[in-house]
């Protein structure tokens, strides 16, 4: 395949593609020992109603006012779940259920009672993405890498997936010690004054934002399953939390490329015309590398910590 | 329009489809308690993301096969065998590996969705206008729905909900006690996978009417809801099938009646509804019954301490102390007490005095367990005690100069 057709057509919806798994699987190893591996879930879904509202009140399908929207919902859901949780005395699971099938089908209710035939606006969308139509126009081979102009013309999404990275990589490398220490033994984290509870909160906010940036670019779908399978993949493979950290970049970056090339060019391969959904792909390669994991991974049993001493 | 849909008067269709969501919501509520009470509610959401895939190779074998790819009984079908793979592997990865259970949930939540999707591409692919209505099963759609389909689906949730109620005693108990249960002779694993297979036929059959997305709303919001008006296990199991099945007979209402209203969205909106209605005004657990309750408190605790600050001539300067002793007219604006007051005062001076003495001494120490500064020592100890203690309250001795 040469690089004039891979660069403009490939290369960005791949790039997007690396960058959202290994930008949700990072703080997913944190919410994945902590136990609190559904907050992608319900990220995901909150976040529709909030996506809709800013679309009704700009009219149009632009970026920063859907984050914001987006980024409001996902604050309206934490607080209505910690509400339900303490007004009502709900197990937390149960409030979460309440509260994100609630906020989902009031996006939905929204989105069908508004006119947003005229606009790419649909609740599949919002499911699936469309990371197949992020391309780059202005490339014509390898060399527009380093071509200012074209360079200009690369699609936002990449820009601002790529910065959400640098963010969450940053915001994991600094608190290190602490959300580890936090995340193990979170007693011991309090009584050495740590303060874990804005910790746990600044951890969640993090999640959303990944989880929302990378929502308008590729669809709740990728974004549930990269913070869960690469991370979950990753603990089955290793007792220490930087190579399970490592481990899960690698099988992220793993699901994403072997996920968009499957789905782009593996129909090809066996004789169809048209290509996949790549979010729908990506997803199931993470889950086969998890299955491969908990069939083969070397710490897949429980009490795995006792034998390697 | 609405009252129409609400009275069963929109055609055989509508009729069909909304007492088949009426008995489904009332399955889903009842099975959903179960679920509810092992805590295990989020399972659903894992069951009914696995269906996809099923219901995309149901259809893509069934159109292998010269059939009509359409067929609800198939694609049912599929649902119903992808769905039980996906518990099964739920509940592998959550004993057999060291995951916990919300990540096995969601590791096969969206792994099954994510391949469902790739599956519906592919059908997209394969033959372009004949596979219209498989977005359905995500949201739901009961609009135009075949007659056929519309009498499926209430057999099966009728169905269905016989099941939930045969099965609703050893599911109590299971579920309520497990230890228990379990020593009295009881097969739990075994009961456990009852309420799951029940919970995986709840949501198959809700596949087409409510999607399934938010099928998982009806299996949690009606046991939460019912969670409020009772402490009782077996009324919390008949109150949530009320409450579900209502959700889903008016939520079905609505839809067919007016436009532009997807069936599965408004049946978790009116869940929500009766949701927050309970949240509110529910007798006991209720916020509002919460926070009378309180201020009741509040009062009693104000009106006692203002009363002990009187009796010992210390000034008032708390508002609301003063406020309420003088609506009960007991003191006046100025804090001075009146007539009435000045009594009050005096035995609750005396009923602190004994509660004193009372904890001072060892041999009244399980009376004295009950001292919280409100409750007034008759209600503990007997006349006869009473008097024995107010003989060690000192007598006020002569003053000489």
């Amino acid at each position: 395949m040469s690089g004039a057709e891979f660069v403009p057509l490939s290369l960005t919806p791949m790039l997007i593609g690396v960058c959202v798994a290994i930008a949700c699987a990072l703080p997913g190893n944190f919410l994945v020992l902590r136990k609190q591996a559904l907050i992608g879930d319900a990220i995901s879904h909150v976040v529709l109603p909030g996506i809709v509202v800013a679309f009704l009140v700009t009219g149009a399908v632009t970026t920063w006012p859907m984050l914001l929207g987006a980024a409001g919902a996902a604050i309206i859901s934490v607080a209505a779940i910690e509400a339900v949780r303490r007004l009502g005395r709900i197990e937390p699971g149960a409030a979460m259920g309440v509260i994100f099938t609630t906020m989902f089908a009031g996006g939905v209710l929204l989105l069908e009672q508004s006119d947003t035939s005229s606009v790419h606006l649909d609740v599949e969308h919002a499911l699936f993405g469309n990371l197949e139509s992020l391309i780059w126009l202005d490339a014509t081979g390898w060399s527009s890498l380093v071509d200012p102009v074209a360079l200009a013309g690369l699609p936002v999404e990449l820009v601002r997936m790529a910065a959400t990275l640098v963010g969450v990589a940053l915001f994991v490398a600094l608190f290190w010690r602490p959300l580890k220490i936090s995340t193990f033994d979170e007693g011991f984290a309090r009584t050495i004054g740590m303060r874990t509870r804005p910790l746990g909160l600044a951890l969640v906010i993090v999640s959303a934002i990944a989880a929302v940036a990378a929502f308008d670019a590729v669809g709740s779908i990728i974004v549930i399953a990269m913070f869960i399978c690469p991370p979950a993949a990753a603990r089955l493979m290793t007792n220490r939390l930087e190579h399970q950290v490592a481990w899960s970049v690698v099988f992220a970056t793993l699901a994403a490329v072997t996920g968009y090339v499957l789905a782009g060019y593996g129909p090809l391969w066996i004789g169809y015309v048209s290509s996949v959904s790549a979010a729908g792909m990506i997803a199931t390669v993470s889950g086969v590398i998890l299955a491969v994991a908990a069939l083969t991974g070397p710490h897949r049993l429980r009490g795995g910590a006792a034998k390697e001493i | 329009m609405i009252l129409d849909a609400l009275f069963l008067q929109l055609g055989y269709n509508a009729t069909l489809v909304t007492i088949g969501a009426m008995l489904l919501g009332m399955a889903a509520g009842v099975g959903g308690t179960f679920l509810f009470l092992r805590k295990r509610a989020l399972v659903s959401d894992a069951i009914s993301h696995a269906t996809l895939p099923g219901v995309g190779l149901a259809f893509m074998v069934m159109v292998a096969l010269g059939g009509e790819g359409r067929n609800l009984i198939g694609l049912l079908a599929g649902a119903a065998v992808s769905a039980g793979v996906g518990l099964l592997i739920v509940n592998w990865l959550s004993t057999r590996t060291r995951l916990a259970e919300d990540a096995a949930i969601g590791a096969v939540l969206s792994v099954f969705f994510g391949f469902g999707i790739v599956l519906l591409t592919v059908i997209q692919s394969m033959n372009a206008g004949r596979q219209a209505g498989l977005e359905g099963f995500l949201l739901g759609s009961t609009a135009g729905m075949l007659r056929s389909d519309a009498l499926i689906i209430a057999v099966s949730a009728a169905f269905t909900l016989v099941l939930v109620m045969l099965l609703r005693r050893p599911l109590t108990l299971a579920s309520f006690d497990p230890e228990y249960a379990a020593a009295s002779g009881q097969n739990v694993v075994r009961t456990d996978l009852a309420m799951m297979g029940l919970v995986l036929a709840v949501t198959v059959v809700g596949l087409k009417i409510v999607g399934l997305i938010l099928i998982v709303a009806l299996l949690i919001i009606p046991p939460v809801t019912a969670r409020f008006w009772t402490e009782r296990t077996d009324h919390v199991v008949l109150i949530s099938g009320a409450v579900g099945g209502t959700a889903a007979y008016v939520g079905a209402s609505i839809s067919a009646a007016l436009p532009d209203m997807p069936t599965g969205p408004i049946i978790v909106l009116v869940g929500f509804a009766l949701f927050l209605i309970s949240l509110l005004l529910a007798p006991k657990r209720g916020v509002l019954a919460a926070y009378l309750g309180h201020r009741r408190f509040q009062r009693r605790v104000h009106l006692r301490q203002g009363l002990l600050a009187l009796a010992q001539g210390q000034p008032i300067y708390e508002r609301l102390t003063l406020r309420l002793l003088r609506r009960a007219g007991w003191a006046r604006r100025d804090g001075v007490a009146t007539a009435e007051g000045r009594g009050r005062a005096g035995r609750a001076l005396l009923d602190e005095t004994r509660w004193q003495l009372i904890r001072r001494d060892p041999s009244f120490e399980a009376a004295a367990a009950h001292y919280d500064g409100l409750t007034p020592i008759e209600r503990v100890l007997t006349p006869d005690q009473i008097a024995e203690i107010d003989a060690r309250i000192p007598a006020p001795k002569e003053v000489t100069t």
